[in-house]
């Protein structure tokens, strides 16, 4: 499939020229089309920021929610209809600050629905404050004294969840970051693919030339190496991509809520069973 | 034991169950409401209890009537204090005219023989000389049944019911215990102590005893409801639950969301997916959802609030009752933007008020709220069955088209819904000002055509909702206004005070306004309100719409509910 197929026309993109955003819509474009998924299959779920833009670039189906709560939207989504391709994206404020109770407790759930976090560590749209995952010492307009909070680890997070898919990539490198998106959709489960993003505005720490000097690729790990994976997830000089963990197949949300187990009809293709209510009425009469 | 009493066909006997929480007040509660339907007779029970597990005191009211009785008396005919303490707890409502049916060894000192007609019943002892101290609610229940000429044959076989997935010792002994309590029950009309005739009504059978939380669950089941994700809270949470338990059946998603955020959110996307689905929370729960409300009023999603009231602010009276949320409801949500908030009065207004939120959520695609509360919610009483072939569940979901835009403008400003998946088009919503598309936008002119699109669904319904109902003369001079969960209590109220120039107004639906609403106040010579809070919210909403002053208001905010008698007194000193 073409990529064009998920063009917009005549749009105006809010991001700045030379932001790590447009690699990664260029590349999730690309491992949508590779897996031949079409666009009214799909659904987009955001939140609010920089990167929860990234939705109304791409022709597709869009429900761009509330700062913080995409993931229980994307949740709903795929349970209502598991026929779609639900992926949530967002940046690391949205999905880990905002959002960071959803994050935990989606996991938890396992919908089997991808979520890509675009992480730059750093708030754009509110103009260069500290993220979840900003670096300590990262002094912003607020940060005066720089961070000195401890940044919020989302793969180790996932992992000690038990989450069902955990990745890492960067947005520098289309060709490795466009597999590890096809195999996070393709997954049956939750998974998360966070993705190193440079903020070429407001992040002059964590820059192109900063990734591509602190990060390597995972080579020869067992992605079912739950303590390993962990052990990787904690690295700090230089830091792992690649996919860490998939867990052992756990059932998703959609799986577990039984109301697919017979028929894959979605939610809007069923009806009341007016005979059962009508017996279920009568249970309160309570006769003998 | 003092003097004898004896009630013939009485309007209704009031008969209050107290006890420690955790100690079976509902087992007994349950079964005799149970039983005193079989026997035809009508029902209302209610209850008050703390927020704890254990200990405690909580009480139960139960109420028979040979005809339809559906609000709480504050009046005891018959005590069953079930421990220490429990007669102090209810001392209040206590009368001259109270039978207290008390097993001494439970109750402890409590009780001053010459001040209370007192009938010492060996609850206990009996139960352990069974087996176990345990079964001494049911040889209370059996009392009772004895007391009121219930034949044991069926109160035996509804228990038998009742512990059927027990074993068959149990389920025997428990037989026994009633049995041993109905020949109590029987000696004491024998001895011609204590005689209480309540005739059977025939139409009780037919009838389905359903409190507030089960008949606003059947409603959005009728409603159509397939989907909802909630946060325990109470007094919400038996809606919930409620779903829960049917979910298989009825192709339900019931989810236990991490928090109330996350709740609403997952209402909205179910939504956008083609399901019909709904929230149940209560004050502070429902302040955690406010910025979702507003996502719905952006996205014109439609969405079923279920806001069971408890006493604010913040954590307030957990487990206690008040009507004090009508204005967060009103105006939850930054923004402006249309809403519908129903307030059901009746059993059967929560069924019908529900499932008519659905249709109406998915027609204008708008908020819709049921707002109830925890007297409501705990309250039941036995009353006519729906009639399913009444309702119909309307669908308002479109199949799109290659070039469908989800916020095509329209005349009366509802655009065609799509759901992603079903016809060639793509759905885009957007918590952002967005294009008729879906996408972002500021253009400042388009902002314009949204804000209007938005507000002319609130014009559609203004003409799109449900009158107040009149109770009384039509030419009446003096208007009782009130709204929720009051109605039943007023209207007992205004029976007792049996004046030909008085009438009750009950709104079930307070917002919008109805047209009428003006022209029924500007009617009356003197109009009292009647609110279960402190601010008469009510009141000044009914004054911004019509510029109406109320003249006299009564209001309750302690945490309970009106009693009739009370509202009866109040009544008679506002319209003097």
């Amino acid at each position: 499939m073409d990529t064009k197929v998920f063009d917009m026309n005549d749009i105006d993109i809010a991001w700045c020229p030379g932001c790590g955003n447009f690699p990664i819509l260029k590349t999730l474009k690309r491992a949508l089309a590779e897996l031949q998924i079409k666009p009214t299959d799909i659904v987009l779920v955001s939140g609010i920021g920089q990167a929860a833009k990234a939705p109304h670039y791409f022709r597709t189906n869009v429900f761009n929610g509330l700062h913080g709560r995409a993931l229980p939207a994307a949740t709903a989504i795929k349970a209502a209809n598991p026929a779609m391709t639900v992926i949530a994206e967002s940046g690391d404020g949205d999905m880990y600050g905002e959002g960071g109770n959803h994050f935990i407790h989606t996991i938890r759930r396992n919908p089997n629905i991808t979520n890509i976090v675009h992480n730059n560590m750093v708030y754009g749209l509110t103009k260069g404050q500290a993220s979840p995952t900003s670096q300590k010492g990262f002094v912003t307009p607020v940060q005066v004294r720089g961070v000195f909070l401890e940044p919020f680890n989302p793969l180790a997070v996932a992992i000690a969840l038990d989450a069902s898919f955990v990745a890492r990539a960067f947005s520098g490198d289309i060709e490795q970051t466009a597999d590890i998106i096809k195999q996070a959709i393709e997954h049956d489960g939750y998974a998360l693919v966070d993705i190193f993003q440079p903020c070429v505005t407001f992040n002059r720490l964590n820059t192109y030339q900063w990734f591509k000097e602190h990060t390597y690729y995972l080579d020869d790990h067992d992605p079912s190496d739950r303590q390993k994976a962990f052990e990787k997830a904690t690295e700090t000089e230089k830091l792992p991509l690649g996919i860490f963990y998939k867990s052992p197949q756990k059932p998703s949300f959609e799986e577990n809520i039984g109301i697919y187990d017979d028929k894959q009809v979605p939610l809007y293709q069923r009806d009341l069973n007016k005979e059962e209510l009508s017996n279920l009425i009568e249970t309160f009469k309570m006769r003998l | 034991m003092s003097k004898g009493l004896s009630l013939n066909n009485p309007e209704s006997v009031s008969i209050c169950l107290c006890g420690q929480a955790g100690q079976g007040i509902q087992t007994v509660e349950h079964l005799l409401t149970r039983i005193f339907k079989l026997a035809g007779f009508n029902v209302f029970a209610t209850k008050e209890y703390m927020s704890r597990v254990r200990g405690g005191m909580n009480s139960t009211s139960i109420r028979i009537s040979p005809g339809p009785v559906r609000a709480a008396a504050s009046t005891i005919d018959i005590l069953i204090p079930l421990n220490k303490g429990a007669l102090q707890h209810v001392e209040r409502n206590i009368s001259s005219h109270t039978v207290i049916l008390a097993d001494k060894e439970m109750i402890g000192g409590d009780i001053d023989q010459t001040k209370y007609k007192f009938v010492d019943i060996p609850f206990t002892g009996t139960a352990a000389g069974i087996g176990d101290k345990i079964y001494s609610n049911v040889v209370a229940v059996g009392t009772m049944a004895g007391l009121f000429g219930i034949e044991l044959s069926m109160a035996s076989k509804y228990v038998e019911k009742f512990f059927s997935t027990k074993s068959s010792d149990i389920v025997q002994k428990n037989l026994a215990a009633l049995k041993k309590g109905f020949d109590f029950g029987a000696e004491l009309v024998k001895s011609s102590k204590i005689k209480f005739e309540i005739a059977a009504d025939a139409d009780v059978e037919d009838q389905v005893l359903l409190n507030g939380a089960e008949a606003v669950a059947l409603g959005a089941i009728a409603g159509g409801c397939n989907f909802i994700a909630s946060y325990p809270m109470s007094p919400s949470t038996g809606v919930l639950a409620f779903l829960a338990r049917h979910a298989e059946t009825f192709d339900i998603i019931a989810e236990q969301a991490e928090d109330e955020i996350a709740a609403i959110n997952m209402g909205l996307g179910a939504w956008y997916a083609g399901a019909r689905a709904m929230v149940t929370t209560s004050g502070g729960g429902f302040a955690l959802m406010i910025e979702g409300v507003s996502l719905a009023a952006m996205l014109e999603s439609p969405m079923v609030i279920h806001l069971a009231q408890r006493p604010g602010p913040a954590t307030g009276l957990p487990t206690r009752t008040e009507q004090a949320d009508l204005v967060l409801a009103l105006y939850a949500g930054h923004g402006e933007f249309p809403r519908v908030i129903f307030a059901p009065g009746k059993i059967e207004d929560a069924f019908i008020l529900t499932q008519r939120a659905f249709n109406l959520a998915d027609k204008y695609q708008v908020p819709v709220f049921i707002l109830t509360d925890q007297y409501f919610i705990d309250s039941y009483y036995n009353t006519a069955a729906p009639d399913l072939s009444k309702f119909k569940i309307e669908k308002h979901i479109t199949r799109t088209n290659k070039d469908y835009r989800r916020y095509e403008l329209t005349k009366g400003g509802v655009s065609p819904r799509g759901v992603p998946g079903f016809g060639k088009g793509l759905v885009v919503v957007d918590s952002d000002e967005h294009d008729t598309e879906g996408h972002i936008t500021e253009d400042l002119e388009l902002r314009i055509r949204m804000v209007d699109k938005r507000l002319k669904k609130g014009e559609l319904l203004k003409k799109d909702n449900i009158p107040p109902e009149l109770t009384g003369p039509k030419n009446y001079k003096n208007l009782i206004v009130c709204w929720g969960s009051t109605r039943n209590i007023a209207e007992e109220a205004l029976q007792k005070i049996g004046r030909n120039d008085t009438a009750l107004l009950h709104f079930k639906q307070v917002y919008p306004l109805a047209a009428q609403t003006a022209e029924y106040l500007q009617k009356a010579k003197k109009t009292i309100i009647i609110e279960n809070n402190a601010g008469s919210q009510f009141a000044k909403l009914i004054k911004l719409h019509t510029g109406i002053d109320i003249d006299k208001k009564i209001l309750k905010y302690n945490g309970l509910s009106f009693f009739v008698e009370e509202l009866t007194e109040k009544l008679k000193e506002a319209l003097n």
